[in-house]
Parts: C-alpha cells; structure tokens; sequence
C-alpha cells in the first residue's frame, strides 16, 4: 500500500506519456472488445447451444426438408430422450425489412425440449390451445411492442399470403443476454395452409439421455436414413450454429491476425515507453537500491508502473466496447447476438495485462539487474 | 583506534588485504592494492587523494554497493563481502547512511517523501514514520521545507534532506562522498557543521571523502589514498610518516 503512492508519481512524471500509453491501450480494447461482439454475433447461438442437443439435417442442404415420417423412427433410436421439429418459415411482419427468424414449430415438444425459454402454465396452455397462436421473444416484443393477446399478421415469403397469428406468451431465459428476436408458431397451422412441401419439417432437434451418447445417437440417426431418398446429416447443435457461422467466412482466424497484430504493436508501444522511462530514472532507481530497495521490489515497481497503465487503458477501452454494444444489434434483426460477453472482456482485460506484463518485464528486469555503482557513476 | 597495517581487531569497520581491480577490455585497473583498515566507532575520518585515485571505489566496498576483487569488509561484525543481493540490500538499509555529491533526490517527491523512502521498507506504520522523518528534517534545520520539492530548495538545502535521508532509519555509519564538492563554502560549512554533529553529538561513524583540506580538518583522521594503499596525512597534505598505528 504505501509503494502505491510511488507507483503513482512515477506515472505521472510524464503525464502526457503516460496517456498516450494508456490510449494505445484504450484503443486495442476497444477495438478487441468491438471485434469480439462481431465475432459473437456472427457465430449466432454457437456458445448458448446445449450439447445434449443433436439437430438432424438434410444431407444435401440446410433448406431441403426432412419427412415428418421420421419423428417416429428417431423416437426410437436408443438414448433418444425427447423429441421435436421446426420449419423456417420466413415470414416478415408488415415490412420486408422487418425481417427477423420465425419458425413452425411442434407445440407440445417444442417448448419441452427447448427447456431454457421459460414460459408460465397458462402461456403455455394458451399457445397449445390456440392454433394461431404464437410465443414471441423479449426483443421481438420490444422491437415491435407487442403484448400478449396481439394479433400479428405475417406475411410469408415462402408460403405466400398473410398469417394472422395471436400472441400467447412472451419467454423469458435465466441468462439474460442470450436473446435473440425470433418467433414460434404451431406447425398444423403452417401445415393446413401451405402449398407444398407438405408432411415435411425443416429439421429436427433431438434430445440425448446424456451427452456422452451424443456421437453414439447421431451415428444410429444417420445410419437409420442411409440410401433413403431423405438422407440424414445430424450434428451437434454447436456445430449447428457454427455452420451457420463459418458460411460468412473464418471469423475466428480474422480476429486472431488482428488481435496478434493489435496485440505486437502494443508490446512495442508501451515496451518503448517503459525503457525510456525506466532509463531516465536510473540514477534514481540506483538511490533507491543504495538505500536498501531490494532488486525484486525494483523489478515489482516497474512491473506494478507497467501493469497499471495496461489495467486502466484496457480497462476503459473495454468498457467503451460495452457501453457501445449496450444498443444492442444494429442492422434490426440480422444479428440477433449483438453483444460483448462477460467472458470476452475477462479475457480481454487478461490479454491487456498480459501485455502490459510482456512490454515491462525487459526493461523492468533492466532496472533490477542495474549495479549501482555504474548507475551511480552516471550521474 | 584507526590503524593502517592490519594489526587491529574488533573494529567496527574492518578492512583486510582488499584488491579492486577494473577491466576495461584487455585493460586491468588496479584501483585497490592489499588495503588494510580498522576504524573504531565513533571515528571521523577523511579520505583525501587525487582524481581516480580509488576514494569512491574505498567509500562503495565500504557500504556493500560494490564487492572487492580479493579481501574482506567486516563491517559492525558482518562479513559483507560474502553477503549477496537481497541480504545485502537490507543490511545496507539497517546499518549504512550514505550522502552523494549531487545529493540524488528523487524529483518527485518531496523533502519529507524523500526522507521517508528508506523507512518504506520498514514494518513502522504511518504515524512513526512520520515521528522519524520530522525529527531527522529538524536535525538538519529543514522542517519549514517538509513539502518542498527538490527543485524548490537550494543545493545546500538539497543536501540537508540527503542527509536526513541518510540518518533517518538511524545507522551507525555514515558514507559522505565529497558532500560539500558542489556548493559554495557558506553552504559547504553548514553542511560539514551537521556532519560534525552527527559524528561529535550522535556517536556516528563517518567517513568522509574530500578534496578539500578545510573539511579535512573537521575529521578525527585524515587518511591519504595512494597507489592502492592509505597513508595517513594532516589535513593540509603532510604526511605523518612511521607510524603504523596512525591515531592514539
Ligand atoms: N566501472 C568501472 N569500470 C572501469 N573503471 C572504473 C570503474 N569504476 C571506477 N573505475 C576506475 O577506477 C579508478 C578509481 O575511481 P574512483 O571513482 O574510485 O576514484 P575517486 O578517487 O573517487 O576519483 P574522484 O576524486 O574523481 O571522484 C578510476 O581510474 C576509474 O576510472
Ligand atoms: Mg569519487
């Protein structure tokens, strides 16, 4: 505690230093922080996907349909635990550009097996109840302000005409910044109405009695299909959503050139203004050993000098990133995980400090291994 | 007692048969060559010579800053020339006050800041350390400058911080390397008049290094750096010659 005060004038020796340092820093966070929240949002729900989840595909395309037939089949398939289905209906409301995910889903088993949308009894009861009804999202509601008890007409786009639909209920999720703007409808309301693809789901989402069954099911799954006229390609609902992500192009390793860029430059900024600013103190750093600062506690100093700039810089360049991403998605509806997760900015915040420690240590080892006799001498 | 011949024992200051040698390149500098000394506590003595004649190098193998080439430091008993690093580092905090020509504050901080820095590595907690710091300031005359900054004293008031520095955890020998070479002889006076003080009043150990005669003649013994060995002299350069204890 009483070094803080040290630590302290020492950074504010050269002020204008000192921020322009602090400010590389603020900028690569945020910059971080701002490619993170991309990343985030363009790998869609690939982190809030459940791994005892397992979807099944059409093998040759994600928009050609599965037969409804199947249900049965794959209910019996061994570890199987729960069951259901959805279309992608692809409808907007009033607006073309109103667009945002809306699928016929299975009443029943839909909500069952999506278990985190948490809905009470009687909205529950009301969407099972009523064949045009709908479940909305928070987002969804907010965007378009819709109540329970609405009457949302949809136009479709793939099944054309206007599909008045009622709003039964509105879920909500324990983890708060998961939510995505979407909508459910009843599946025989699609059914009764459109005009082909008829006894058809767009894919079906399978539950696993444990996720160490996982590849075991999606193997008797694919087998179970094989050389049938609907082949089968089941995956695990992360690779899911990352098929989805890598179609736009390999994120991941976009962000990696850019952070390690970000990240190198950052080394060589503040490792130059640490030496500089360590070499003109030798003399002083030499006083400091003369009076009994041991080697270690001089290495501790210019290291604390080194991490705190990192801290703060990095520190309000990510809360910058957060407090621009608060907004949430941008386009309206195309990137519904527009957000910068906790576990993002944690890691951020340890990658300023890792270069915050990388740019001291040399000159703070310089400062520790300095005879104060030559420093002395320098004077 | 101060003895050149390395005959004592028990001397607070002990120095036996000490080699420093530079290397510059292929080039061999013999600062130091078979120095023996033995200083009682209480001595003030002076260390005189020419320019590069080894008085700094003498004062920092004295201090633990350096460590000689061959030979030993005993210093209060400890052998420090075998102690290394961290150990040596807090026996220099404990037992050496050390005062630099160029008084070397730190800039930042101030005359009490400065003065308190070597009691940071201390377990005293604020209050004492305030006490400690305010009575080594008032001994040196300074406590109307406590929240002065270096740049706002005068050189002599610079090192009358430096010297509260120095005393402020209370050692018992003080290493002065020519404190008075850049002030004028006003200044340089008051400064000498402290560190008479210290040695006459507090009982401290000092050693002093100087070009100056009139500051040589505050010391109890004036010793004379030579080719590597010390000689003792009178303050104006003569030397006492034959005698092997050089001081009662
Ligand atoms: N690190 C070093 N490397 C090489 N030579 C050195 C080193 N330090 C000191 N010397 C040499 O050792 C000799 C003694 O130096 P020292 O500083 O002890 O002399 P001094 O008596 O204090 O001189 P001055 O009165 O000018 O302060 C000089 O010749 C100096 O050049
Ligand atoms: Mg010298």
């Amino acid at each position: 505690m009483k070094f803080l005060h040290l630590i302290s004038v020492n950074l504010r020796r050269k002020k204008l230093r000192t921020l322009l340092t602090a400010g590389s820093f603020m900028v690569a966070l945020l910059l971080y922080g701002l490619l993170m929240t991309i990343k985030v949002a363009l790998s869609g729900g690939v982190d809030v996907a459940g791994a005892d989840r397992l979807v099944v595909l059409n093998r040759v395309s994600l928009i050609m349909p599965l037969p409804i037939s199947y249900k049965e089949q794959i209910q019996r398939i061994p570890h199987v635990a729960d069951l259901t289905f959805a279309t992608w209906f692809g409808g907007y409301y009033q607006d073309m550009k109103n667009f945002f995910p809306n699928y016929a889903v299975d009443p029943e088993s839909y909500p069952r097996v999506y278990s985190e949308y948490l809905l009470s009894e009687e909205e529950l009861a009301a969407f099972r109840a009523d064949r045009q009804g709908c479940i909305v999202s928070p987002p969804l509601a907010e965007r378009f302000g819709f109540k329970v008890g609405d009457r949302i007409p949809l136009e479709g786009t793939i099944w054309q005409g206007t599909w008045e639909l009622n709003a039964r209920g509105i879920y909500e999720v324990s983890r708060g910044e998961m939510l995505t703007s979407e909508m459910w409808f009843q599946y025989d309301y699609m059914e009764e109405r459109r005009q082909f693809f008829k006894g058809t789901v767009g894919w079906y989402v399978v539950k696993v009695d444990d996720p160490a069954n996982a590849m075991e099911v999606a193997t008797a799954i694919d087998t179970r299909f094989r050389n049938s006229p609907f082949e089968t390609k089941t995956d695990t609902e992360k690779a899911f959503a990352a098929g989805f992500a890598n179609q736009i192009g390999n994120i991941r390793l976009l962000i990696l050139s850019i952070g390690s860029v970000v990240f190198f430059t950052l080394l060589l900024v503040t490792g130059n203004s640490v030496a500089i600013s360590v070499r003109e103190r030798t003399g002083e750093l030499a006083v400091m050993k003369t009076v009994g600062f041991s080697d270690a506690s001089i290495l501790t100093l210019v290291m604390a000098e080194s991490l705190v700039v990192s801290a703060v810089g990095g520190g309000i360049g990510l809360l910058l990133a957060k407090f621009f991403t608060l907004g949430g998605d941008p386009t309206g509806g195309m990137l519904p995980y527009f957000y910068l997760p906790g576990r993002s900015m944690l890691a951020g915040f340890g990658v300023a400090l890792a270069a915050g420690a990388g740019a001291g240590i040399i000159p703070a080892v310089g400062a520790m291994r300095l005879k104060i006799v030559d420093a002395l001498r320098r004077v | 007692m101060v003895r050149v011949d390395g005959k004592g024992s028990g001397a607070v200051v002990e120095l036996r048969n000490l080699d420093k040698k530079y290397y510059r390149g292929e080039e061999e500098i013999d600062v130091l060559r078979g120095l023996n000394l033995d200083v009682d506590a209480g001595e003030f003595i002076a260390f005189m010579g020419p320019s590069g004649s080894g008085k700094t190098t003498l004062l920092n193998l004295i201090g633990g800053l350096d460590t000689p080439t061959a030979g030993t430091v005993r210093v209060n008993g400890d052998e420090i020339s075998a102690l290394s690093g961290r150990k040596l580092a807090a026996w220099r905090a404990r037992n050496i006050g050390f005062i630099f020509q160029m008084y070397n504050l730190i800039p930042v901080l101030t005359a009490f800041q400065n003065v308190q820095l070597p009691l940071l590595l201390t377990g005293l907690g604020r209050a004492e350390r305030r006490k400690h710091v305010e009575a080594a300031l008032g001994l040196v005359g300074l406590s109307d400058r406590m929240n002065h900054y270096p740049r706002q004293l005068s050189g002599g008031q610079e090192q009358r911080a430096a010297i509260a520095r120095a005393i402020v955890t209370d050692p018992k020998i003080l290493l002065c390397d020519e404190p008075t070479g850049d002030l004028d002889r006003a200044a340089g006076d008051e400064i000498l008049d402290i560190i008479s003080r210290l040695s006459k009043e507090y009982g401290k150990t000092v050693f002093l290094v100087t070009h100056d005669p009139m500051a040589a003649k505050r010391a109890s013994t004036v010793l004379h750096l030579d080719k590597g060995t010390l000689l003792e002299c009178t303050a104006d350069g003569q030397l006492v010659c034959g005698t092997e204890e050089v001081r009662r």
